[in-house]
């Protein structure tokens, strides 16, 4: 028996979810960034490479969810 | 207000359409090889070969301005991306890695050019392609330093416990031999891919709430706002990977060359 029946697209919902690692990786990324320069300033030249690398291949994850919603879709 | 023609040049919402744009010349027919895309990366090619054989017709040992920007921008490229991820070996990897960058980074910079607005790279061959090569290169330069055996045993194989070894080896061949090369390529495929469809997004969105409705010109004003403000992120996002593309491919190039612990 049919009690309920939703349209639209899954992908969206799909996305939305995907989007909340990245989301706090980030977060996390840059959070460390501010910290280790806030207690060793000098140090900011050095990480600051690691910072775009981390980024970077955080944000790939939730690129892949946009890129596959496309894939994925009906 | 409702009998208005379309001033649309796509229609909204923007669909996976709008990224095979129409074929410049009259031949190609159901499926054109020369678009703007192929003219885009054409022209980057041809700049980025003619800004450098130029800069150094006549290289002197006080630079002149063209000379001083040629050396500045391969000098990022070998200092800051070869020799800082690689070491002091990496200056012979610094002209391809320089060359990746700037032909990423001038390829990318279509997206925001207006009247080509599209980045090569968000067709994904060219992203594939690139990934391609950097993935055979440092597995080359791995085996050839170390000999096959050794190198797989490098990169398979981490220094834990027998026991867990079964768990960690597929882990580990799964993540340097399949998943580097295609998240490499995916990461600079979708970073493309969704900044051309924000962009898109917000353009056409602006141009379909006026069409819906006039009264609401000043939401549509305020989304064109949003899309140049999008276009400054989208050329920051451009930069960056370009960036992380090279600096990625020289870090796994470092791990292939590394000594044994």
């Amino acid at each position: 028996m049919l009690l309920a029946e939703v349209h639209g697209s899954t992908a969206a919902i799909g996305y939305g979810l995907a989007a909340i690692g990245p989301g706090i990786g980030v977060g996390l990324v840059f959070s460390a960034y501010i910290q280790s320069t806030a207690r060793q300033p000098e140090s900011s030249r050095l990480t600051l490479p690691f910072v775009w690398i981390g980024f970077a291949v955080i944000e790939a994850l939730a690129l892949f969810g946009i890129a596959f919603g496309f894939i994925w879709a009906k | 207000m409702n009998g208005q023609p379309s001033i649309l040049a796509a229609e909204f919402p923007p669909t996976i359409q709008e990224f095979f744009p129409p074929s410049i010349a009259p031949w190609g027919g159901d499926n054109p090889w020369f678009t703007r895309i192929t003219l885009m990366v054409w022209i980057a090619t041809a700049i980025i070969i003619v800004f450098f054989l130029v800069a150094y017709r006549n290289p002197q040992m006080v630079p002149t301005k063209r000379q001083w920007i040629a050396e500045s921008i391969y000098g990022f490229g070998r200092n800051s991306i070869a020799k800082e991820m690689i070491g002091a070996d990496g200056v012979r990897f610094a002209p391809y890695l320089t060359s990746l960058f700037l032909f990423i980074f001038g390829v990318n910079l279509f997206a925001i050019l207006p009247g080509f607005q599209i980045s090569p790279n968000s067709h994904f061959a060219f992203p594939a392609m690139l990934a391609t090569i950097s993935y055979v290169l440092f597995n080359y330069v791995g085996i050839r330093k170390h000999g096959l055996g050794k190198y797989l045993k490098m990169a398979m194989v981490p220094p834990a416990p027998w026991y867990i070894l079964p768990l960690l080896v597929p882990i580990e061949f799964a993540s340097t031999f399949l998943i580097r090369p295609f998240s490499l390529s995916v990461r600079l495929f979708a970073n493309m891919f969704a900044g051309h469809m924000l962009l898109l997004v917000f353009t056409l969105g602006g141009f379909a709430m006026i069409n819906a409705n006039g009264l609401l010109a000043p939401v549509s004003v305020l989304s064109w706002l949003f899309t140049i403000a999008l276009t400054f992120l989208e050329f920051m996002v451009i930069a960056l990977q370009a960036y992380v593309f090279t600096v990625l491919t020289a870090s796994y190039v470092q791990g292939a060359l590394a000594d044994e612990h």
